[in-house]
């Protein structure tokens, strides 16, 4: 059993008690919510009575279903317009700040509460997202919910759960040139296992987690769940606090120092106990794509789709699955494959880093005459910040079309989707059958600059013949 | 189409059913209820829409559209079965197509806490019995009997003796998987940890 791990403290210190059951009850320090997975949640508490408990503690944005091209209301898709309705009534009834399109700060969950330093180290934080795991990148434990234990945060505050055991993801040395942190969580899943986080919180840590900057840790908590966890963490350092300090909510004044001093005592240190740990070397990570129905299968750039004989067996089902749907030959390269869509976007990798690395490679080129490419800002925050640096210029003279903020093509809710069998580069986190909106639609995850580059050559293509 | 669904309430002890077997590693939520199903207020009429993208891509073929399948209610999965998103959308609309209890090699976390949340229990079973049971099913009927407080599952030709976490065994026979008003109980203890919380202090009312 883990001890004295981030995890450990800051489970222990929003632990209410123990359940007649055997789990914990845990406080919620930050909830976070929207459109989708919260009107069954207060639709829950009417029929029960209830209010909600703490309304500060919720902050409420609109993601999932908002279009991209055109946001005047009311929508064109009545359900759509029907759902950030009901998110308007219920936060107005129950006075839960909601950053609406057109507040300047609407945009995805994950990219919004970062922003506005609401995302801060120890605290526990739950939103009814899988990818809510992605705010342990500031030392806080996050993860997603369900609809019912949303309606639980609301009422109560608090949630029952098991406590994770704790998996520690050393990463050794650095990344090297043109491999990003997307390429580096697409390696860890691949070696480690889409199930292998089940149970667990994994912290990520070491040289190379280290070197990275606050946006490209978000990028690795992002997809812990990719790897079965729900939970993925990385303990605060100095870059941690200088991304919070004078952020919107971060604490202030007297209120900064007592924060600072709190918030480096959490730290994981050598007394630390881990359930697991696992090394590895990111020097030798190259540029990732995955080439399967699983974020698991994935290979670098210049690797060939693996054989089934060279397959663990618990992989060979998913992989023969995999061909089939991909229609990739077992020995194929990955490299030139044609690529339809290009989509650059989503709370993985739609931050400003990410679109300042995508536009470096985007300058002066052109987007292939055969592809469609298009570029969602994680938030209005990114959309404004990119607009002051001319990124959106750069994008639209190579050819992107350039967006407003949503979750978009990552998980297709809104009009953008791919068409029949079509083939998409995407810097999102799911290439499961039919994720982007087709039930035949093919997804190749891969970072923001790989599909930058895909876009310019109309196929997959390796980025480090793009950069100096 | 089938008779509406009354979720689950109070306390799951036992039960009983025909098992529909659904072959496959990783399966995921957006497969079990695909992104379009989530434009919805409730989750009332999820039951036809599981299993929509596949189901149509095997034209009748696959296990939800059987006709011998029709009243199944006891799934039989294979390993991460629920992974990927946390919509609740993803049980509901097991629950609603008849699904009242799951059994597997492994959940994904999320998709489990789930299931418990709205009264669907997940057992696990080794690899190996599972197999046994997917065979059967391939050729009869499999009708089995679930107690949930001995965690055993007899049938005419199979028993199992069957795993699930003690904390859940537990909510279900209490009926406190249905958690709210446990919560609610130690209304006093949440609010002396709101005060305690060191940061409350430094963020509360900032927005």
């Amino acid at each position: 059993m883990s001890q004295d791990t981030l995890f450990d403290k800051v489970w222990d210190l929003h632990k209410v008690s123990s359940l007649p059951g055997g789990s914990d009850q845990l406080f919620i320090g930050l909830h976070l919510i929207h459109e989708v997975t919260s009107p069954q949640a207060f639709g829950a508490l009417k029929d029960k009575n209830l209010k909600v408990k703490f309304p500060e503690r919720t902050i409420a944005t609109v993601d999932h279903i908002v279009p991209t091209d055109n946001q005047s209301r009311p929508f064109k898709d009545n359900l759509a317009e029907q759902m950030i309705k009901t998110l308007e009534m219920n936060c107005l009834e129950h006075k839960i700040r909601f950053f609406n399109i057109g507040s300047g700060n609407q945009g995805i969950v994950h990219v919004v509460a970062p922003e506005l330093g609401l995302t801060q180290p120890g605290m526990s934080i739950a939103c009814g997202d899988s990818h809510t795991s992605t705010h342990g990148a500031f030392g806080a434990i996050a993860f997603g919910i369900g609809t019912s234990q949303v309606r639980d945060v609301l009422a109560t505050q608090t949630i029952a759960m098991n406590k994770l055991k704790v998996r520690q993801i050393w990463c050794d040395n650095k990344l090297s040139k043109g491999v990003y942190a997307k390429d580096l969580v697409l390696h860890i899943i691949n070696e480690l296992g889409v199930k292998a986080g089940v149970g667990f919180a994994y912290e990520f840590a070491g040289p190379a987690i280290d070197d990275l900057s606050m946006e490209e840790r978000m990028t690795i908590c992002n997809m812990s769940i990719e790897g079965g966890a729900r939970c993925g963490y990385i303990n605060p350092d100095e870059k941690t606090f200088s991304y919070i300090k004078n952020k919107l909510c971060a604490p202030k004044n007297e209120h900064w120092d007592k924060a600072l001093t709190w918030w480096k005592s959490l730290k994981s240190n050598e007394n630390s106990i881990y359930d697991d740990v696992i090394k590895l070397d990111a020097s030798k990570v190259e540029p990732t794509v995955t080439w399967g129905i699983t974020p698991g299968q994935s290979i670098s750039i210049n690797q060939q789709i693996p054989l089934l004989e060279d397959l663990s067996p618990n992989d060979k089902l998913v992989a023969k699955e995999a061909y089939e749907y991909m229609s990739f030959k077992p020995g194929q390269s990955i490299k030139d494959t044609p690529v339809d869509v290009c989509f650059i976007g989503s709370c993985t990798n739609g931050r400003i880093s990410d679109l300042r690395v995508a536009a470096k490679v985007l300058k002066d080129k052109k987007v292939s005459k055969n592809v469609k490419a298009f570029v969602v800002p994680g938030s209005e925050k990114v959309a404004t910040e990119a607009k002051q640096e001319g990124i959106d210029q750069i994008f639209k003279d190579s050819g992107f079309q350039w967006r407003e903020p949503g979750c978009s093509m990552c998980l297709a809710m809104n009009s953008d989707k791919l068409i029949g069998n079509q083939v998409s580069a995407s810097s999102s986190n799911r290439n499961f059958k039919g994720r982007q909106g087709s039930p035949s639609g093919r997804t190749l995850l891969m970072s923001p600059a790989m599909v930058a580059a895909a876009a310019i050559n109309g196929k997959v293509s390796d980025v480090r013949e793009f950069i100096d | 189409m089938k008779s509406k669904i009354t979720p689950p309430i109070g306390k799951i002890s036992n039960m009983s059913g025909r098992c529909i077997s659904l072959i496959g590693n990783d399966i995921d939520t957006d497969r079990i209820i695909p992104a379009r199903f989530l434009k919805c207020v409730n989750f009332d009429s999820l039951g036809e829409s599981v299993f929509e993208d596949d189901r149509k891509t095997l034209k009748g073929k696959h296990p939800f559209d059987l006709e011998e399948n029709k009243n199944a209610s006891i799934l039989i999965v294979n390993s991460n079965f629920g992974c990927g998103s946390s919509r609740e959308h993803a049980p509901q609309a097991l629950m609603r197509w008849g699904i009242k209890a799951i059994i597997g090699e492994s959940f994904a976390d999320i998709f489990y806490s789930n299931c418990i949340a709205i009264g669907i229990p997940c057992f696990t079973l080794p690899k190996k019995s599972l197999e046994e049971i997917q065979n059967y099913c391939n050729n009869k009927f499999l009708f089995l009997e679930i107690d949930l407080k001995k965690s055993f599952a007899k049938s005419k030709d199979l028993n199992f003796n069957l795993e699930i976490k003690e904390s859940s065994r537990k909510m279900f026979l209490s009926g406190e998987w249905d958690a709210t008003s446990t919560l609610l109980e130690n209304e006093n203890l949440i609010e002396n940890k709101f005060i305690q919380l060191p940061y409350i202090k430094f963020t509360n009312n900032l927005l």
